[in-house]
């Protein structure tokens, strides 16, 4: 069953194509990985599949519902992890949890129980009193991870999951999300940098570049295309957004260094 | 139309645990609102005080200090409420709004919860204008069922001004540009109002710009429930009707607003 589907899907700032007529196909329980540079319109496009963005033309369906028309059906069924660090700072690890499970409709009996699951098996069970603000950069991460799959979301979007996360509470998030899949069978549909991740994690990658799919299929499959011996995803990525890598200044704005930069602070 | 019930029902859960939200947020830190109490004290007890000796402002069967007490809790009301919409502007750029945004939450329910969240802001300031205005022998009207009147109008009014400000929030977008719109449009709510002197006195077309201000209501009902001798003008239904109207205009128009912040 195709549990996403985008259909030309587009959209634009002013002159800007962020995403130019995406089509895509994610089968239920994949894991999808988009890959491509900073601006290639990985993270817009996770936006209109949230229903966070209306597209400008083109549509979607996210596990049988329309992204625009059925908006509300397809928030009940997702998980999302915004590419920004975005716990609530003011809010201890627990509290943020527990508004999200209200907001969820967590059965009031399973909440404490899901709640404290969750933050156990992101080994945040000893911090959960304590104020996010004093969290580092990956405990944030780990918990808006906890937050994002608590209510068992058909579909779980991850915008740059592991940014900031240091090498074991990296490969922690990746087990987690092999783990969503296999015992959930939630689909994973996910962005990263980081070529060796996508690698291991995601049964197909699709490479973006300047809002276009440029490469679509299985990492392996992508790998023999290149025609290169014993060619890495790396090599991949560089042969389809490469050559214009260094044009690509332009298109990474001034909201968009600063976005990064914001992180950057509070990832410390 | 048992859906409905159920929707409504829903509704108002969702909108109290943008509250509950907002309470917590409060608890683990409450030097703004201790910051925010000084406002309140210096009117009471500087311009208070100093005015209550020239008698220059006919304040009919009321002490100057009893007149100026319901104005002055208004005020604080209106200043916490409309600094309290800047806290959007800090959820989009850190991200936050998207999460709520990709909830079930409805949008009305997330505009609602945090207009009413202004509310119980609010609250902290009237405790503390309750307090003063006993210390310096304010006559007030300790009835329960005024009180609740008072609470009820205080996180009524308080509601309207924080949609007026998301609104502006949504709008203006930036911190900086808040700031300086939210000193601009204070003033104006507060001095064309019958907060600080009786709108009798002012000239024809300002006493038009107050009869259309709802703070005006705001004012006239507190001073109705809030003290002995007090006597609402436009009579409470009047008030109510008016800050409820304007409450339901400005919470539709947040609702739709809401969304654009994720964009
Ligand atoms: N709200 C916006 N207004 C104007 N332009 C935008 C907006 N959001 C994104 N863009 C532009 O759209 C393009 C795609 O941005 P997007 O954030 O989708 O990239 P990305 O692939 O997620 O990049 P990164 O890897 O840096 O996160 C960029 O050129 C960006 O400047
Ligand atoms: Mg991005």
């Amino acid at each position: 069953m195709k549990i996403i589907e985008t259909n030309a899907l587009t959209r634009r700032f002013g002159d800007l194509i962020a995403c130019d007529n995406l089509s895509i196909a994610v089968e239920q329980g994949e894991i999808f990985g988009l890959l491509g540079p900073n601006g290639a319109g990985k993270t817009t496009a996770i936006k209109m599949l949230t229903t966070l963005l209306p597209p400008t033309s083109g549509n979607a369906s996210v596990a049988g519902y329309d992204i625009v028309h059925q908006a509300s059906a397809v928030r009940r069924v997702i998980g999302y992890v915004p590419q920004m660090l975005s716990a609530d700072g003011t809010l201890t690890g627990y509290e943020n949890l527990l508004i999200f499970a209200k907001l969820y409709d967590i059965p009031r009996r399973e909440r404490n129980k899901r709640i404290h699951d969750v933050m156990s098996f992101m080994d945040l069970a000893d911090d959960a009193n304590r104020l996010v603000r004093t969290y580092s950069g990956g405990m944030i991460r780990r918990l808006e991870i906890a937050q994002s799959m608590m209510h068992r979301p058909r579909v779980l979007f991850l915008d740059e999951p592991t940014i900031g996360l240091d090498p074991l509470a990296r490969r922690a998030v990746g087990d987690l999300i092999t783990d969503l899949r296999d015992n959930y069978d939630a689909t994973i549909f996910m962005t990263t940098h980081l070529m060796e991740e996508a690698d291991l994690l995601c049964g197909r990658v699709a490479i973006m570049h300047r809002g276009k799919v440029a490469a679509l299929g299985s990492p392996s499959e992508l790998k023999s295309a290149i025609g290169k011996e014993g060619a890495t995803l790396e090599d991949v990525f560089v042969h389809f957004a490469g050559s214009e890598i260094e044009a690509e200044g332009d298109g990474r704005d001034y909201r968009e260094t600063q976005q990064t930069r914001r992180t950057a602070r509070r990832l410390g | 139309m048992k859906s409905v019930i159920i929707g409504t029902v829903s509704f108002i859960r969702k909108s109290l645990v943008i509250v509950e939200l907002e309470i917590r947020k409060m608890r683990h830190d409450p030097t703004e609102l201790l910051m925010r109490a000084v406002q309140p004290v210096l009117w009471l007890l500087l311009f208070g005080e100093v005015f209550a000796q020239t008698r220059a402002i006919p304040t009919g069967n009321l002490s100057y200090l009893d007149f100026l007490a319901p104005g002055i809790l208004a005020q604080s009301v209106l200043f916490i409420a409309i600094f309290g919409g800047m806290s959007v502007i800090w959820e989009r750029d850190l991200g936050i709004i998207h999460k709520f945004l990709a909830s079930p939450t409805p949008r009305g329910a997330l505009a609602l919860g945090k207009s009413m969240s202004g509310g119980a802001r609010a609250l902290t300031q009237a405790a503390v204008v309750y307090i003063l205005a006993l210390l310096i022998g304010v006559k007030m009207n300790w009835n329960p069922l005024a009180l609740l009147g008072v609470i009820f109008t205080v996180v009524l009014a308080a509601t309207l001004f924080s949609a007026f400000s998301l609104i502006i929030a949504f709008l203006v977008r930036t911190r900086e540009r808040f700031m300086g719109i939210g000193q601009v449009l204070t003033m104006p709510f507060f001095f064309a109002s019958n907060a600080i002197y009786p709108i009798s006195i002012m000239p024809p077309w300002l006493q038009a710009v107050a009869h259309g201000n709802p703070l005006t209501y705001e004012v006239d009902a507190l001073r109705a429930l809030m003290l002995e001798n007090g006597t609402s003008v436009y009579g409470l239904g009047v008030d109510f009707t008016v800050l409820i109207l304007c409450t339901a205009v400005l919470i539709t128009i947040c609702t739709y607003l809401y969304p654009r912040a994720a964009t």
